[in-house]
């Protein structure tokens, strides 16, 4: 489903990403391990195609066709969702109407009917409830004034409203307290599924207590060093990163 | 809601950049080019006028010859060739029509693609529970349809041509006309006085709340004619109306000066909502053509527990000079100012309010909110003043510039002038920019450079979007998308 072929990234002209290979098949859940400077957060901005992020070489293909070449909100369309590491403020613009819009011009490039209000609502209000996300929330403006936790179910209800082909989640599990882990985490297992592929992408092992994945790799450096089933994260849990390709520790 | 969908349809289907640049070839009779007292008496005796108006407008214009072009005003234009325009310009349809259907068919059709059809009201009396409002048509400088007409006429309530109300309620016109803004208040309005041709004439009896939305569009259509519209508003006590004003103009290369002149007047427990929602032509990305709306407007509370409330969304033109104001006169009255005002390209404005305070205990709060993109240029500029005799009154201020790009300015000027010591004033000013986050964040989720500045501008403008009518509002939120279309990217 994606699949990344000796990928080079330069930020501020600075390579960041060294030849990066990796394959997520569908229905599969992969996790990124790496300590920090590896290229975790490059990564994700450079699938979903930030300005600043210049691919120097290699190729990425999604869903069969080239990824790099398209437009953020295109790839969005393809099916690609970023769960943010810091979701961003928009002051003013009510989450639902946030969900909305964002339902509606996805689904406007699919050539698919837009939702109206009704539809929409039905849609909302049952994963809201999974989520624990009240009314009064959706109401209040985009993550403006939210807790950590709030924040983080917030990108998980957008992932759930958008129904994605391809999540992709950078460090989803940051600034949450153990509950809160819990939701989140049952929200990503719920939307797990044959057709659907997921690359979590986390600095530590817990995450991935709940979320159990299919594959795990360590990025070291801008390259994954090493790759292996669930055990992998424990190991790495044990020995540290410095025991895996790289001098630098965690 | 068949019109609100109606409208965000048609909306919707406007083509690129500005949608509204199309000009209906109607005949018009017009007055010889430049200004002068032949003019001015030409207009009044088209008018049919009385005696007293047309001596007022000599006046008037007597005076405008004295005075200086206001220059304070943070915008930079060539100086106006006065003698260079047209001064009257109506359409010729003989008598006056009877109905719409003898409404000439090309008008209907300009409304039409404007998004606005005036047939649409009729539609509108069909449908169960639809917002009901009436439309006082003012195409080119005569008032060409009058609808909802017997409904407010039950109730007492006058709406007409401000030229009809001249001939059918003299005395009301004589006793308020003139009164909120003087001919000598300042150049524009001392011209307006001078050679205004047509506008709306407003009345609610005592006691009566305006059962309707009373609306009014207007259309510069005539090259180079310069629209002079006078409105006068009056509540009577204990009345409630809400008035909407939208304007779009036609494509033209040469500038065209408009310089309108509205008065309001709430006496005790009146209440005025007037709501703007203005998107003249702009310009070309260069700045070249462009509505100059130059408009005095300004309300008086002259009764106790009276209230008006400005809300705007200025979106047009390639210069705004444009101060809503309140007087506020009478014990616990109440002035608002809530403002969007969006400036692209090489567009000007020079915009805030005046809110004076006279009476005890009166309140006023002032919302204003100013986008700038491009190269565009955008003040505020507000008066709050508190009289010896105001005691406890209040007053709260807050003004919000957002930046789109590092070509574009964007400038606060408050003044305050505070004269008895019970007197709360609250000034609040924040400047900020649309960041590269909030842009990605926006499409991650699938939305276009396009959409997610729309989006964004409109959770900034919320405060102010939310004080428009509904029917308004749909309108307005579109439009905030496309004056800013090209601004990103």
């Amino acid at each position: 489903m994606l699949k990344i072929e000796n990928l080079h990234v330069e930020v501020d002209g600075k390579e960041i990403i060294r030849g990066l290979d990796l394959e997520v098949p569908k229905g599969e859940v992969h996790a990124i391990m790496g300590p920090n400077g590896a290229g975790k957060s490059t990564l994700s901005y450079t699938l979903a195609g930030r300005d600043g992020y210049t691919v120097t070489d290699g190729k990425v293909t999604f869903r069969g066709r080239d990824l790099l070449d398209r437009e953020p909100e295109e790839r969005a369309a393809d099916g690609l969702f970023l769960g943010f590491q810091y979701p961003v403020e928009i002051p003013g613009v009510a989450t639902l109407t946030f969900l909305k819009t964002a339902v509606n011009a996805v689904r406007r490039q699919r050539g698919e009917a837009e939702y109206d209000a009704m539809q929409f609502m039905k849609l909302v209000r049952g994963k809201a409830k999974d989520l624990n996300i009240s009314d009064e929330m959706l109401k209040r403006p985009v993550n403006v004034g939210f807790s950590g936790g709030e924040k983080k179910r917030n990108e998980i209800l957008q992932m759930a409203v958008l129904d994605p082909a391809f999540c992709l989640l950078d460090e989803t599990d940051s600034g949450l307290d153990i509950d809160a882990l819990k939701v989140v985490a049952d929200g990503v297992n719920a939307l797990r599924g044959p057709e659907r592929g997921m690359l979590i992408i986390t600095h530590y092992q817990r995450l991935l207590d709940h979320i159990v994945p299919d594959r795990v790799h360590i990025l070291a450096e801008g390259r994954i060093v090493e790759s292996g089933d669930k055990d992998l994260a424990l190991e790495l849990e044990k020995k540290g990163y410095a025991s895996f390709g790289t001098d630098r520790a965690a | 809601m068949a019109a609100t969908a109606e409208t965000i349809q048609q909306v919707k289907e406007l083509g690129d950049r500005y949608k509204y640049g199309f000009s209906t070839d109607i005949e018009s009779d017009m007055a010889p080019k430049g200004l002068s007292e032949d003019i001015v008496r030409f207009i009044s005796a088209k008018k049919e006028e009385p005696e007293w108006l047309l001596e007022w407008r000599l006046k008037a214009y007597r005076h405008w010859l004295t005075m200086p072009e206001p220059e304070w005003a943070f915008v930079d234009f060539p100086q106006i060739d006065y003698q260079d325009a047209y001064y009257y310009a109506a359409p010729k349809t003989g008598d006056k029509p009877k109905s719409l259907d003898e409404v000439d068919p090309k008008l209907l059709e300009t409304y039409a693609k404007l998004g606005i059809p005036l047939r649409e009201q009729e539609v509108l009396a069909g449908v169960e529970g639809a917002p009901k409002v009436a439309v006082d048509a003012v195409f080119d400088s005569v008032s060409v349809g009058t609808t909802y007409k017997k409904q407010l006429e039950a109730k007492g309530i006058i709406f007409c041509a401000i030229s009809e109300a001249i001939q059918t309620h003299p005395e009301l016109v004589r006793k308020y006309l003139g009164s909120v803004v003087p001919a000598a208040d300042n150049k524009h309005s001392c011209l307006n006085s001078a050679v205004f041709t047509d506008g709306s004439f407003v009345y609610i009896p005592k006691g009566v709340r305006c059962p309707m939305e009373l609306s009014t569009y207007f259309r510069i259509n005539q090259e180079n004619t310069g629209q002079f519209e006078r409105t006068l508003i009056i509540a009577d006590e204990g009345s409630y109306v809400s008035y909407l004003e939208g304007c779009t103009a036609p494509m033209r290369d040469e500038n065209q000066l408009h310089a309108a002149v509205v008065e309001l007047i709430a006496l005790d427990d009146a209440e005025i909502k007037y709501s703007t929602v203005q998107n003249w032509y702009p310009g070309d990305e260069n700045g070249k053509g462009g509505i100059y709306n130059f408009v005095t407007k300004r309300g008086a509370c002259r009764g106790r527990n009276s209230k008006i409330s400005w809300t705007q969304v200025e979106t047009g033109s390639s210069i705004t000079w444009k101060y809503p104001s309140c007087i506020l006169q009478g014990d616990n009255s109440v002035g608002e100012f809530y403002s969007v005002a969006i400036t692209n390209n090489r567009q000007q404005a020079d915009t805030g309010t005046k809110m004076i305070h006279i009476g005890k205990n009166t309140k006023s709060t002032i919302i204003s909110k100013g986008i700038s993109a491009g190269h565009a240029n955008q003040t505020y500029r507000g008066l709050v003043r508190i009289q010896p005799g105001a005691e406890g009154a209040r007053n709260y201020t807050q003004c919000d510039s957002l930046l789109i790009g590092d070509k574009c300015g964007a400038h606060t000027v408050p003044y305050i002038e505070a004269k008895n010591s019970s007197a709360r004033v609250e000034h609040e000013a924040t400047t900020s920019k649309i960041s590269d986050e909030q842009l990605f964040y926006c499409r991650q989720r699938g939305l276009s450079d396009e959409e997610a500045v729309a989006l964004i501008v409109n959770g900034f403008c919320r405060e102010v979007m939310r004080e428009l009518p509904m029917e308004f509002a749909v309108e307005a939120t579109k439009l905030v998308g496309i004056s800013l279309e090209g601004s990103v990217g």
